[in-house]
């Protein structure tokens, strides 16, 4: 353990992974260097969500996050941008809230066609395994999401943190 | 920007309403082809099958190259290029969550750290 103990933060970066596991499913994964306690912690208050959800890097603003988390309880975040002339929301209800291992949400701002997220946490000795996985009522409800940018409508957020991957040279070995 | 993907969705989905389309689809995903063997496989006039792979085209379902005289028409990988560079663009954007998300667990790994030091003592 003692030979661990020199903090290289960025340096020892896991890897993030996105694959669509089907026509209706999108799947993030993502291991976390630290136990499931700390992490489902990080996703489930709201004063540390926000802190990461919106990373600087985005040139996005938080105007708003209410967050109850709990069985049955709401999320409404609203997020402005300098590109997008309206703020933008994002809604639904917590479906599942399951404490260190599993939350599921629904994306409501989309109408009928929103996914539902289920997010798993795994812990591996020291580690989690994080396993974000978003449902899509059908192949064209994904396609869609695909097509118009994004699943949250945030193409012009693509672009900008592209240009900041490139011009920071912080994408290791990105693309 | 996302009027047009937009648009370009549509296009897709217009190109593929026809079933003479699809049908030179799918003869390109076994081999390509020229618009002549094609208008023959579909008994139609060289200009009736130079229109619909033009719509094909146009779509990014289908690439041509003129080599000579003759144009070869091959299946376009538009569509599926499409997706793969949005999925890298979707893993960047999470990526930059997460690598924000690894300073928060290492900071409460080091709060608890303390708090347990506290207790101890």
């Amino acid at each position: 353990m003692d030979a661990k103990r020199k903090r290289e933060p960025t340096t020892m970066k896991n890897r993030t992974t996105v694959q669509r596991k089907s026509e209706r499913e999108l799947v993030v994964t993502r291991t976390f260097n630290g136990p499931a306690r700390i992490v489902f912690e990080a996703w489930s208050k709201p004063e540390l969500f926000t802190r990461w959800w919106v990373p600087k890097s985005f040139g996005l603003s938080l105007l708003s996050c209410e967050m109850d988390v709990r069985v049955g309880g709401t999320y409404r975040l609203v997020f402005s941008h300098p590109a997008s002339p309206e703020p933008m929301a994002f809604f639904g209800r917590y479906n599942e809230v399951t404490p260190h291992s599993r939350l599921v949400w629904t994306n409501d701002e989309g109408g009928e066609d929103g996914a539902v997220t289920t997010v798993t946490f795994e812990q591996r000795g020291a580690e989690t395994l994080v396993v974000m996985h978003d449902l899509h009522p059908s192949k064209e409800a994904l396609d869609a999401a695909i097509a118009s940018g994004s699943t949250s409508g945030f193409s012009e957020t693509f672009e900008q943190l592209d240009e900041l991957l490139v011009t920071t040279g912080a994408s290791v070995g990105g693309s | 920007m996302v009027q047009y993907s937009r648009t370009q969705f549509d296009t897709s989905f217009a190109a593929l309403s026809d079933v003479t389309r699809r049908g030179v689809l799918e003869q390109l995903a076994r081999a390509d082809a020229s618009i002549t063997d094609l208008a023959g496989k579909f008994h139609m006039t060289l200009t009736g099958m130079k229109k619909h792979v033009g719509v094909l085209e146009q779509a990014g379902l289908v690439i041509t190259e003129k080599v000579g005289r003759v144009r070869t028409c091959k299946l376009g990988a538009g569509r599926l290029e499409e997706e793969a560079a949005w999925i890298e663009r979707y893993r960047r954007l999470w990526e930059a969550r997460f690598d924000e998300l690894d300073n928060i667990v290492e900071e409460l790994k080091r709060k608890e750290k303390v708090d347990g030091r506290k207790k101890k003592t």
